[in-house]
């Protein structure tokens, strides 16, 4: 379903990596690993079209990405390092106006229980400038537990990090229950994992 | 036509050779019409009977403001073909134009101060044209500017593309409302429009000396783009 | 609720949260235009005949000051990030953005502005004319200066290249709103200028979110 046709990097007059290809189907995770520095996050955000490649291009279902844009990112779900959350406001609105960007309309009590499933329950309705670090990580990372159907490709950056145990079985749960559902993920991790679903990988090299 | 491939020459690998052939060229053209033009103005042309010598200034003063505008309109197309295309020479082109562009629009500012003076009495007017040019200057400061504070480079070229671009569909509004906020003040009760009236020799000598700095500036143009190659694409430059 | 209600209801909210960033270019407005009579000296007749172009001078400048707030904090956060990926078109959740920032910046300008006007000894008719221009050319500092925010966001020396960047952009709106004060002084018809401060903002809505849009792409690389 995700393709990758020699693609290109060029970051800061820096070449990244050149002539990188590799095509994901269904159901399938893509690890991507690689040394600090590497571009690992500059692949992932190439993946999602917020980075122009140098040169070559990223297919989903068969079409150039830049030629789909917003039906893309229809089915497109990012994480990346920045958590994407206001302090201003609780856990529960933020999950909310984040499932509006993606054109997803849920409710409150949505939000909530899927803010229950990462252990935020009680956290839910108080400002997040109040929760700890790796709190915020989870609030972030509670979209992926919404009901949210139109999601075909997940694009996690380090979804593990800074999370304890529980937190990070959750996740990898959660990942495993979107491949069985048919989708793509691809993700970084310095974290040892396991999933059900078919697992590739593919490093870059320095 | 079919024979040419244009885009052959928008790489910066095959470009890079091209233009330092080109350099020497244009220089010696520009210098030719640049002597050409400068003996027009000062010994064929005739004394103008009410401002004496001083109005030979014109001379450089129009062909720059002429030059200045037309910089600009050449770096927004080729900042609009670079965002359209996504080439990478359009976006060094661009860059490599602007302080040329930036250099005539001060030129044309200083030309006309230095014949402001003994004609009006004064430095500075605000007379439209002056306060286009002025903020045309702004302009190209803004680009330059940009430019320079974005570090990764293709960034910086295709902001710059941006802001210029957003610059050329504002010149003619910023124009029109300079030209009405003159007639509707008058402070300026001298414009650059009571200039003399054009003589076939003056045209001629502006037009040389147009083409002089123009010629000037594509070599100007070409040793940069040569330098940003160097520094941005070695492999392009070592061949060479 | 469409995302647009949706941006606008929460970018006011965060302004509310944090109204002293607001009220700071707000007061801001109030001391440069304070300053002039200081500066120029308190004959009626001079302050009169200065008004309008003082007033339009603070207002381009508190536009300015609160425009780096625009993108600052959602790109410092990630949410921008997320914004570019959104389903819905970029440039609408500009066009959302800048509507919250003209309602937080500029409206309360245009409302606190004839206050200022009888600080300079216009007449009710000559604040009207002001307050009217100002209604109009507001909206246009905020969606242009939309564009400079967009190209400059993340950059170390953004607040003074953005200056930089949009006050000579600003010039037209500067010209016809200071300039509709102008001709109602001298007794002309004040409907030419207010067409062409409305023309101008109906060319930068139709334009500006969109060539924000493309230069957030561009900066957010």
């Amino acid at each position: 379903m995700l393709t990758a046709q020699n693609l290109h990097c060029v970051r800061g007059g820096r070449r990244l990596f050149e002539n990188l290809s590799f095509a994901v189907p269904s159901a399938t995770l893509l690890r991507v690993s690689g040394a600090n520095g590497a571009g690992k996050t500059s692949l992932l955000r190439m993946l999602c079209g917020l980075l122009l490649p140098s040169g070559g291009d990223v297919l989903w279902r068969d079409v150039p990405i830049r030629q789909q844009r917003e039906a893309y990112w229809r089915e497109l779900r990012y994480i990346g390092h920045l958590a994407g959350i206001k302090d201003e406001f609780t856990a529960a609105e933020n999950l909310i106006f984040a499932a509006a960007l993606s054109g997803v309309n849920i409710t409150a009590s949505i939000a909530r229980a899927a803010l229950e499933q990462l252990g935020l329950a009680r956290f839910a309705h108080i400002p997040v400038r109040m929760l700890s670090q790796g709190q915020r990580r989870r609030v972030a990372l509670a979209r992926l537990a919404l009901p949210d159907t139109t999601a075909a490709l997940w694009v996690l950056d380090e979804p593990l990090a800074a999370l304890d145990n529980d937190a990070a079985d959750c996740v990898i749960s959660l990942i495993d229950a979107r491949l069985a559902a048919g989708a793509v993920v691809v993700m970084t991790s310095h974290q040892p994992f396991t999933v059900a679903a078919e697992l590739r990988s593919i490093t870059i090299p320095v | 036509m079919s024979a040419i491939n244009w885009f052959k020459y928008s790489s910066p690998h095959s470009f890079y050779p091209l233009a330092g052939r080109m350099v020497p060229w244009f220089l010696g053209a520009a210098a030719l019409f640049g002597i050409t033009g400068l003996y027009v103005a000062f010994f064929v042309a005739p004394t103008d009977f009410q401002q004496g010598e001083s109005y030979r200034i014109i001379f450089i003063h129009v062909p720059a403001a002429w030059m200045s505008m037309f910089i600009y309109l050449v770096m927004a197309g080729w900042a609009g073909a670079g965002l359209v295309f996504n080439t990478r020479l359009s976006g060094m082109m661009a860059r490599a134009l602007a302080p040329t562009g930036a250099m005539f629009t001060f030129l044309a500012l200083w030309t006309g101060a230095l014949w402001g003076k003994p004609t009006w009495g004064t430095w500075w007017v605000w007379d439209a044209r002056l306060t286009s040019e002025l903020i045309l200057l702004f302009l190209y400061i803004g680009f330059l500017s940009l430019t320079a504070a974005i570090e990764d480079d293709r960034r910086a070229d295709r902001a710059g593309a941006v802001l210029a671009l957003v610059g050329v569909v504002n010149i003619p509004i910023i124009y029109f409302s300079v030209v009405w906020w003159n007639t509707l003040h008058q402070g300026a009760s001298v414009s650059l429009k009571s200039a003399p009236k054009m003589a076939t020799t003056m045209l001629l000598g502006m037009l040389l000396l147009a083409v002089a700095f123009w010629l000037y500036s594509l070599a100007a143009a070409m040793l940069r783009v040569r330098s940003i190659i160097r520094e941005r694409e070695p492999r392009a430059a070592a061949e060479d | 609720m469409s995302l647009w209600t949706l941006i606008v209801q929460r970018d006011l909210r965060i302004a509310w949260r944090r109204r002293s960033d607001a009220l700071s270019s707000l007061f801001f407005f109030i001391i440069v235009v304070s300053l002039f009579p200081l500066g120029v000296g308190p004959e009626p007749g001079t302050l009169r005949l200065m008004a309008s172009g003082v007033l339009w001078v603070a207002a381009l400048l508190a536009t300015l000051l609160s425009l780096g707030r625009l993108f600052a904090a959602d790109h410092l956060d990630g949410t921008l990030e997320q914004m570019l990926l959104a389903e819905e078109p970029l440039w609408l959740v500009v066009a959302a953005k800048v509507c919250a920032h003209w309602l937080t910046s500029g409206l309360p300008l245009v409302l606190l502005s004839p206050l200022m006007g009888l600080q300079f000894g216009l007449q009710a008719e000559e604040i009207a004319v002001l307050t009217g221009a100002l209604l109009l050319g507001t909206p246009v500092l905020s969606l242009i200066g939309a564009i400079g925010a967009a190209l400059t966001v993340g950059l170390r020396a953004g607040s003074v290249l953005l200056a930089l960047l949009v006050l000579p952009l600003y010039i037209p709106v500067l010209v016809f709103g200071a300039a509709a004060s102008g001709a109602h002084a001298s007794g002309l018809a004040v409907t030419p200028h207010f067409s062409i401060l409305g023309a101008l903002l109906l060319a930068s809505i139709a334009l500006a979110p969109w060539t924000a849009a493309l230069a957030l792409r561009i900066s957010m690389e």
